[in-house]
């Protein structure tokens, strides 16, 4: 690779887009220090003229939610015959679709709480109170209703009395018109990253969230003290250890590249259980796998741009 | 990979040392209680699309200026700073230039205000005349009575002054006078100071109504037989679409009343000039206040406004706006009558924004990623008050996007409304009575 030649993809149209530029702009900035000659481009009409221009020598859409992550643009890169950085198109739709990932991961043998997706189309043809009650027979509570499709905890709510379900599913729908139920799983949460630099995928040390004040939501994410997080996770050895293998198993089974981050809840009796993957995991101030990668003792920049270099080998 | 599939490694291997949490902020035990509140609301994220493009934005509140003569402006800043720098780039005075305080009265006669130079100070923007008012007479704990809804950014001062918000109502008129009566009453009931009663009587943001002419002087005696400053706080007030601005209530009380004025709307925004009229005890107080706060506000700034109402037709510019937005105004309540039939809205007789009722059942601040969704954009009506209501409103701003923009942005606009009253349909769900506190959008929204 020679001069540029990095083009990170920032904002898009989706809920996500302010979360987007963030980490674009984090990220740029850590190349730049790399050495690397960087641009930041806005998913917009002006893209594929720009990229025809630029002729970067790779991409790193740091897109997060809707085209973004759900391959959409990932298909237009291997069109234009654009190498870049994370999952290939496949692997994109199939982790943006948390049933559809929460089923592949299943398969792969990772626990994942009991869930069931419903489109608002349903819930008129069979009623929605009947509908409501028959989840809360089977599943229970506490519950936790989400988008099928999104992040940064948008449209997310832990439901613990079953008069809340309906503002839930209203406030999930907002999102998109699928929306999933699962069994809300207690314990330890935490998030681990996986990143490929060329020789294999290597799990990061896990981040244990434990929020100080209310949930873990928007606000709580990208603000920074509401949380309070330990890398490494506070866990034993041995959890220590399935944790690592759950993110890998995950990262293997989504047929993921470059990069990953998967949400998963440690119950008391150590067993992980997954909740979710991001192909573009958050890269801001307050983003997980960049903490993960400091306390393994990365620098940044030199991280990054190992994983530039090794998707623009592969 | 299931439990029993797991690999029994470092079974017996120590527990390893914990490692010390984070919370990503070596300072967050020294913040002062105050900033506690300050959140990033996810509504605020959202409000991330709404400049682009695609989106057509009736959030913001962001002043129409392509009709500004910006040649002609561009010769007066070269002028300022190439014949008077060095009094253009130095500081100057705490209560602002001469000169401008002059001509900052005439502006203030057109609503009636007979004041003196001496009355004026010049602030960064009436925004900071806000801050600056209530800085000097809200302690924590203390009431402001605003009205139901408000100005997201007085609420926002008042939040950061740990004041406690009351609202009394306001309808097609204005804030009701007997409304105010009986809230004042009743915090004087419990035992609770009123500091400031807060208004903007012309053309109100978010709710477009103006307060009647026969209500100015009641709120006033009603304000005086509490004990309680009025901060009248007027950006729109030269930005009627017919008939002669009404008088302003500074006009009407010398003592009683602290008057707010800008050249934000009426002129433009980018230089930030902004004044407060005050009863002069409150004005020496107020200057003193100021210079602690910026030492002075911007010379240039201030010299060029003040050029710019010496040598330009500002009179006339005033009513080119006053027309750009009676258009605009005229396309966003037909669009919404073709629209939207079974929401209500108020029709403003001048200023930037209607304030929309939803139709039964809707929640516009649920509804707003869905809007997102569907490139439109709005400020949900919780945002105008501070403690929770206004789930069921929505403010929609035509200054900004043009005749054909708004019309589109309704027509999104219903689509979504549509979607969201199916939902609504099934689940049953109501707007949230005490739904939460919304930060304000960024300035910079169009």
């Amino acid at each position: 690779m020679t001069t540029t030649n990095v083009l990170v993809l920032a904002g898009g149209l989706s809920h996500e887009r302010d979360v987007s530029l963030r980490s674009g702009r984090r990220v740029a900035e850590a190349l730049r220090g790399a050495g690397l000659e960087v641009a930041i481009h806005d998913v917009d009409d002006d893209l594929l003229p720009a990229l025809a221009e630029l002729r970067p020598s790779i991409v790193w859409p740091l897109l997060h939610g809707a085209s973004g992550e759900d391959g959409s643009v990932r298909d237009i890169l291997e069109l234009v015959g654009q190498p870049y950085v994370g999952a290939d198109p496949r692997a994109s739709r199939v982790s943006w679709s948390k049933p559809i990932a929460k089923t592949v991961v299943s398969r792969a043998g990772v626990a994942t709480p009991r869930f069931v997706t419903l489109p608002q189309s349903l819930f008129r043809e069979l009623g929605a109170a009947r509908v409501l009650e028959s989840i809360t027979g089977a599943l229970g509570l506490p519950l936790v209703v989400k988008p099928a499709k999104g992040g940064s905890a948008l449209g997310v709510t832990v439901v613990h009395e079953a008069a809340a379900l309906p503002r839930a599913m209203v406030d999930a729908y907002a999102y998109g018109e699928t929306a999933i139920i699962e069994q809300a799983v207690s314990g330890t949460e935490v998030a681990v990253s996986v990143v490929d630099t060329g020789s294999g995928p290597e799990v990061l040390p896990a981040v244990e969230i434990v929020p100080r004040e209310g949930p873990y939501d928007y606000d709580a994410r990208y603000v920074p003290g509401r949380v309070e997080y330990f890398t490494p996770a506070r866990l034993d050895s041995g959890t220590t250890a399935r944790v690592a293998e759950t993110a890998l198993t995950v990262h293997e089974a989504l047929g993921l590249r470059h990069l990953s981050r998967s949400d998963l809840i440690v119950d008391d009796d150590g067993v992980p259980w997954f909740v979710d993957i991001n192909t573009a995991p958050g890269m801001t101030e307050t983003s997980l796998l960049p903490q993960a990668a400091l306390a393994a003792g990365f620098e940044l920049g030199d991280l990054y741009a190992r994983i530039v270099r090794a998707a623009f080998g592969g | 990979m299931s439990e029993n599939q797991t690999p029994a490694r470092d079974a017996s291997s120590p527990v390893p040392t914990p490692a010390a949490g984070t919370r990503l902020d070596p300072w967050i035990g020294s913040y002062a209680d105050r900033t506690h509140g300050m959140r990033a609301s996810e509504i605020r994220a959202l409000f991330a699309v709404a400049n682009r493009p695609e989106v057509v934005s009736l959030a913001g509140g962001m002043p129409y200026l392509e009709g500004l003569p910006l040649e002609a402006l561009a010769e007066t800043a070269r002028e300022v700073i190439a014949q008077r720098g060095t009094v253009a780039m130095q500081y100057g005075s705490g209560q602002g230039d001469e000169r401008l305080r002059e001509q900052i009265l005439d502006v203030m006669r057109l609503e009636g205000i007979e004041a003196h130079p001496d009355d004026v100070v010049v602030t960064t923007g009436s925004q900071q005349a806000l801050d600056l008012v209530t800085r000097l007479f809200v302690n924590p704990g203390d009431v402001v009575v605003a009205e139901a809804p408000s100005y997201v950014g007085a609420l926002g001062v008042f939040r950061a002054y740990q004041a406690e918000v009351r609202h009394a109502p306001l309808d097609e008129h204005g804030l009701v006078p007997e409304a105010l009566e009986e809230t004042l009453a009743g915090l004087a009931a419990e035992g609770r100071r009123v500091k400031l009663l807060y208004l903007v009587p012309n053309f109100h943001n978010p709710a477009g109504v103006t307060l009647s002419l026969e209500r100015r002087p009641r709120i006033l005696e009603i304000a005086r037989r509490y004990g309680v400053l009025v901060l009248e706080d007027n950006p729109y007030g030269l930005l009627g679409f017919e008939g002669e601005p009404l008088p302003a209530l500074r006009s009407m009380d010398d003592e009683g009343v602290i008057y707010l004025g800008s050249f934000s709307k009426t002129f433009a925004p980018g230089y930030r000039v902004g004044w407060a009229v005050a009863p002069h005890a409150v004005r020496e107080k107020l200057v003193i206040a100021s210079e602690s706060a910026i030492l002075c506000p911007s010379n240039a700034s201030q010299i060029a406004i003040s050029t710019y109402l010496a040598t330009h037709d500002w009179r006339g510019q005033v009513k080119q706006y006053q027309e750009l937005y009676r258009e605009r105004r005229d396309a966003m309540v037909s669009a919404l009558a073709e629209h939207l039939p079974d929401a209500s809205w108020t029709v403003p007789d001048g200023g930037f924004y209607t304030w929309v009722r939803m139709p039964e059942g809707i929640d516009a601040q649920a509804m707003l990623p869905r809007a997102v969704t569907a490139r439109v954009a709005y400020v949900p009506g919780t945002a105008f008050y501070a403690d929770g209501a206004g789930a069921d409103h929505m403010r929609l701003s035509f200054c900004y996007p043009t005749p054909e923009r708004i019309r589109e942005g309704v027509r999104r606009l219903a689509g979504v409304v549509a979607g969201e009253r199916e939902l609504v349909e099934i689940f049953g769900t109501t707007p949230e009575a005490e739904g939460r506190v919304v930060d304000p959008p960024g300035p910079d929204l169009t």
